[in-house]
C-alpha cells in the first residue's frame, strides 16, 4: 500500500507565528478540474486587528534597522524561496491551471523582485532625499520615511502578491497583506520562507480570505496608515478611498508591477532645518 | 527710567482698495453677483466688498483655464513659461510695500512680518520655480513628466498671498493652469495678484481666480474640469476633499492642521531657545498650521524656562499691525477669535494655569494677549486640538523617550522642534518625530527650495522643492 501523504493544515501568518483564525472560518480551493486542494482560512475582522497590534508593534524596530540590514533580510528572503521554488510553483501550477512552465517562470520573477527590492533599501535617500539651499545660514535636508503600518490588497495571484509587500517593506513600513482566493495557497508557503528568513516577526502579515470583507475594514482601521489597493476592482475603489479619508490614508494602485513608486508612494518626506555657525 | 516706542506707523498710502471687486477670469476682471464685506480685523473698518463666487463663476473660470491650458499654456516651451514666472517674481519685488501694507490691512499680521517674510517669501517661490520650468526632466520625474492640466487650488487666511505663491508657482512652472480661490477673509491680496499677471501679460486664463467662502471652494473640489486639487486649511475640510474625489480620478496635495511640539532638552541654549519658543507660537498671532503650540520641557528646566519665558512676553508689543514696532497683530476674524476664546476657556476648565502679560487691547478689532497654559496634560483639549491663536500648552517630561512619546501622541504630524546643545540628541530626536518638518534650535522657517508638508492626518504630499513641484506632474515614460 501506497503511503498516505500529511497534508497541511491553512492557517494565517501573524507576528510570525501560525494561528487559526479565531472565527474557525475556512474556504475551499480547488484545481482547475474542481479537485479539493486545500482550506485557507477566511479571515476575520478580528484577526484583522490582531495583525495591526503586531504590525504596528513591529514597525519601529524594522525601520530603525540599517538600509543595508533590511537589504540583506530581503536578499535572503529570496534566498529562501530559491528553495521551496519547486513546492510553490507546483501550487501555483495546480491552483490555477497554470501550466509548470508558466508556473516556474512566475517563481522564478517573484525572487528576482525581492533581489530587486533588496537593492532598493539603501537607495531611497539618494534617489527620493535631498539637501536643500535654503537662502539662509542653515542646513536643511529632506529624507524618506517609512509610512508606518500598510495594508495591501493584491489581486489573486502569487507574483502581485509579492509585488505588492516587497516594495512596502523595503523602506521599512510593516504590511498586511489582504491575499484573496487561490493565491492563498502559495502564498501561505510563502509565509514558511518567512518564518525562517530572518525577517523581523510582525514586518509581514499574511491574511487569506475575501477582499469584500477585509478591504472595508482595512480602509476604515485607523491604526493603518496607507493601503494598496491594486487587487481591488475599480467601481469597488471609491468606498475604499471615502472609508479611508477618516485617518486621511495614503490609498494607491499601481499600473507597474515593478516600480520604484510602489516604495516611494508609501514613504513621507522629512524635512530638517538646523543653524550654520560657530 | 523706562523706554516707550514711539508710534511708527507704516504709510498706507501706497495701497488704493476699490470699493468692490469681482472674479479675475480669462485674464479680466469680471463683476459678481452677490458681495461680502472685507474688514480691517484690527479696526474693523470695511476695507472693500468681496464677490461671492457660486457654481456658475466658478464653471466659467474653470472653462478659460481649459481653455489657456490646450491652447496656450501646454503649448508654450518651458523656458518661455519660466520667464514669465520670472516677470511675476520681479513685478512682486518692486511691488513689495505696496502688497506688504495691503496684506497687512487685511489680514491683521504686523507690517513687520509681511514686510520682511511673506512678500520676500512670495517673490523666492516665483523665482525658484521659474527655473524649474525648462528642467522638469530633472525633476525626478522621468523623461518628458506631463503636468495635468487644470488645477484648483484653495487657500488659507493665515498667509494669504504667500499660499498662493506656494501653489501658483508651481503649477505654472509645470505647464498646469489655475483656478484658485483666496480665503473669505483675506482676497485683496490674490486680487493684487491678477494686476501683476496682466502686467506680466500672462496669458488669459493661466491664471483665475474666483472669491467666495467654502461653497466656492466645494464648486472647484466637485468641478469635472478640475484635474487637480491643491489645498491648505483644516484637517476637516481636508477629510470632506479627500472623500469627495475619492470616485475621481483627481490628485490632490493636502496641507492641513497640526498641534507641533517644541521639545526642550535640558541642555538647550536657554536664551535662543526662549526666542524660538516665541517664534514658534507667537508668529502670525499663531496663526501657522505648523505652530510650536505644544512646549515640551524637560524638569530640570521648566521653571527657568517658563520664567525666562514669561519676562520676554511682557516685551512683546501687541497692537496695530501697521506699525512697524507691533510683535503680535490682530487675530484675523471675529469667528477664529471666538474658537481662541473657547478653546482657552476649555484650558482653564480642565485644570491648566494660564498667564498673559497685561496688554492694553484696543476695544475695536479683534486681539487676544499672548497666552500660556502651565500644567498641561496630554488629556487636555488644548494639548489636542489646534489652537491657531497665540495660545501655548506647556507640558515636562522627564526622560528623552518620554519626551518623544509625548510629541508623537498625536493625530497630526506636520511640524516639531528640537532644542539642545549636543548634535547626536537632536539627530536621535529628529529620526524618532513623526512629522513632515522639523526646525532643531530654530523654529518656522520657511524656503522655496526645502519640502514642506505633514504626516498622519496633517495631509498628503509636499510644498516646495522638488518633491513640492512633483505634485504638479504625472510621471513621464
Amino acid at each position: 500500500m501506497s503511503r498516505l501523504e500529511v497534508k497541511k493544515t491553512y492557517k494565517l501568518y501573524i507576528n510570525g507565528t501560525f494561528p487559526r483564525s479565531e472565527s474557525g472560518r475556512i474556504y475551499e480551493v480547488t484545481d482547475a478540474k474542481g479537485n479539493f486542494v486545500a482550506n485557507p482560512v477566511l479571515a476575520s475582522r478580528k484577526d484583522l486587528r490582531d495583525a495591526v497590534v503586531a504590525a504596528r508593534a513591529a514597525q519601529p524596530g524594522w525601520a530603525k534597522a540599517t538600509a543595508y540590514n533590511r537589504g540583506q533580510i530581503l536578499y535572503r528572503i529570496a534566498e529562501m524561496l530559491e528553495g521551496r521554488a519547486d513546492q510553490i510553483a507546483a501550487e501555483i501550477s495546480v491552483t490555477t491551471g497554470a501550466t509548470q512552465k508558466k508556473a516556474h517562470e512566475q517563481l522564478m520573477a517573484a525572487i528576482d523582485r525581492w533581489v530587486w527590492y533588496a537593492g532598493w533599501s539603501d537607495k531611497l535617500a539618494a534617489a527620493f532625499g535631498s539637501t536643500n539651499p535654503v537662502a539662509g545660514p542653515y542646513y536643511n535636508f529632506t529624507i524618506p520615511e517609512p509610512q508606518g503600518v500598510i495594508a495591501v490588497a493584491p489581486k489573486d495571484e502569487f507574483l502581485a502578491f509579492i509585488d505588492s509587500i516587497a516594495p512596502v517593506i523595503t523602506s521599512g513600513n510593516s504590511v498586511i497583506a489582504l491575499v484573496p482566493g487561490a493565491s492563498a495557497v502559495p502564498a501561505m508557503t510563502f509565509a514558511e520562507v518567512l518564518a525562517t528568513s530572518d525577517l523581523p516577526h510582525g514586518v509581514i502579515n499574511i491574511l487569506t480570505g475575501s477582499h469584500d470583507e477585509l478591504a472595508p475594514w482595512a480602509a476604515s482601521h485607523m491604526d493603518i496608515d496607507g493601503m494598496d489597493i491594486s487587487g481591488i476592482d475599480k467601481k469597488k475603489r471609491t468606498a475604499l478611498k471615502e472609508a479611508g479619508a477618516e485617518n486621511l490614508k495614503r490609498i494607491h494602485h499601481f499600473d507597474d508591477a515593478q516600480t520604484p513608486t510602489r516604495i516611494y508612494a508609501f514613504m513621507e518626506a522629512k524635512t530638517v532645518w538646523h543653524p550654520i555657525g560657530v | 527710567m523706562t523706554f516707550e516706542y514711539a508710534p511708527a506707523p507704516e504709510s498706507r498710502a501706497i495701497v488704493s482698495i476699490k470699493p468692490k471687486y469681482g472674479h479675475f477670469i480669462d485674464g479680466k476682471f469680471v463683476n459678481g453677483r452677490n458681495h461680502f464685506a472685507t474688514i480691517n480685523p484690527a479696526t474693523e473698518e470695511v476695507l472693500s466688498q468681496i464677490a461671492l463666487g457660486n457654481a456658475s463663476d466658478v464653471d466659467k473660470a474653470v472653462i478659460a483655464a481649459q481653455k489657456a491650458y490646450t491652447k496656450v499654456w501646454s503649448k508654450l516651451s518651458g523656458k518661455e513659461r519660466g520667464k514669465y514666472l520670472y516677470r511675476i517674481a520681479r513685478i512682486l519685488q518692486e511691488r513689495a510695500r505696496e502688497f506688504a501694507v495691503l496684506e497687512t490691512l487685511d489680514n491683521g499680521k504686523p507690517i513687520r512680518e509681511t514686510r520682511d517674510i511673506d512678500i520676500p517669501l512670495v517673490a523666492a517661490h516665483f523665482f525658484y520655480h521659474a527655473g524649474w520650468a525648462d528642467k522638469l526632466d530633472y525633476a525626478g520625474m522621468g523623461k518628458s513628466p506631463k503636468p495635468h492640466g487644470v488645477a484648483g487650488q484653495i487657500i488659507p487666511w493665515n498667509f494669504p498671498l504667500l499660499m498662493l505663491a506656494w501653489k501658483v508657482a508651481p503649477a505654472l512652472a509645470t505647464g498646469n493652469t489655475v483656478v484658485l480661490k483666496p480665503a473669505e477673509t483675506t482676497s485683496l491680496t490674490a486680487l493684487l495678484f491678477a494686476e501683476v499677471c496682466q502686467q506680466a501679460e500672462l496669458p488669459d486664463g493661466v491664471v483665475n481666480i474666483v472669491t467666495g467662502d467654502g461653497s466656492t471652494g466645494s464648486a472647484i473640489v466637485n468641478h469635472a474640469g478640475i484635474h487637480k486639487i491643491a489645498f491648505t486649511g483644516s484637517t476637516e475640510v481636508g477629510k470632506k476633499i479627500a472623500r469627495a474625489i475619492a470616485g475621481t480620478n483627481k490628485k490632490a496635495t493636502l496641507e492641513l492642521g497640526g498641534k507641533g511640539a517644541n521639545i526642550v532638552f535640558d541642555d538647550a541654549p536657554i536664551d535662543e531657545t526662549v526666542e524660538g519658543i516665541v517664534n514658534g507660537i507667537f508668529f502670525n498671532q499663531g496663526h501657522v498650521c505648523c505652530a510650536g503650540s505644544r512646549l515640551i520641557l524637560q524638569e530640570g528646566v521648566a521653571d527657568e524656562i517658563t520664567e525666562k519665558l514669561k519676562a520676554r512676553m511682557s516685551k512683546i508689543r501687541v497692537g496695530d499691525p501697521l506699525d512697524k514696532n507691533t510683535d503680535l497683530g490682530a487675530i484675523n476674524s471675529r469667528e477664529q477669535l471666538a474658537k481662541i476664546h473657547e478653546l482657552s476657556a476649555a484650558g482653564d476648565a480642565e485644570g491648566a494655569d494660564r498667564w498673559s502679560p497685561s496688554c492694553n487691547l484696543s476695544d475695536k478689532g479683534y486681539w487676544f494677549a499672548p497666552t500660556i497654559f502651565t500644567g498641561v496634560t496630554q488629556a487636555h483639549r488644548i494639548a489636542r486640538e489646534e489652537i491657531f491663536g497665540p495660545v501655548l500648552s506647556i507640558l515636562t517630561f522627564r526622560t528623552p523617550q518620554e519626551a518623544i512619546e509625548k510629541a508623537n501622541n498625536t493625530p497630526f504630524g506636520l511640524s516639531a522642534g528640537v532644542w539642545s546643545e549636543k548634535g547626536s540628541r537632536i539627530l536621535w530626536a529628529t529620526q524618532q518625530l513623526r512629522a513632515g518638518v522639523i526646525w532643531a534650535n530654530t523654529f518656522n522657517k520657511f524656503d522655496p527650495t526645502s519640502p514642506f508638508g505633514g504626516y498622519k492626518e496633517s495631509g498628503w504630499g509636499r510644498e516646495g522643492g522638488r518633491h513640492g513641484l512633483a505634485s504638479y506632474l504625472k510621471e513621464g515614460k
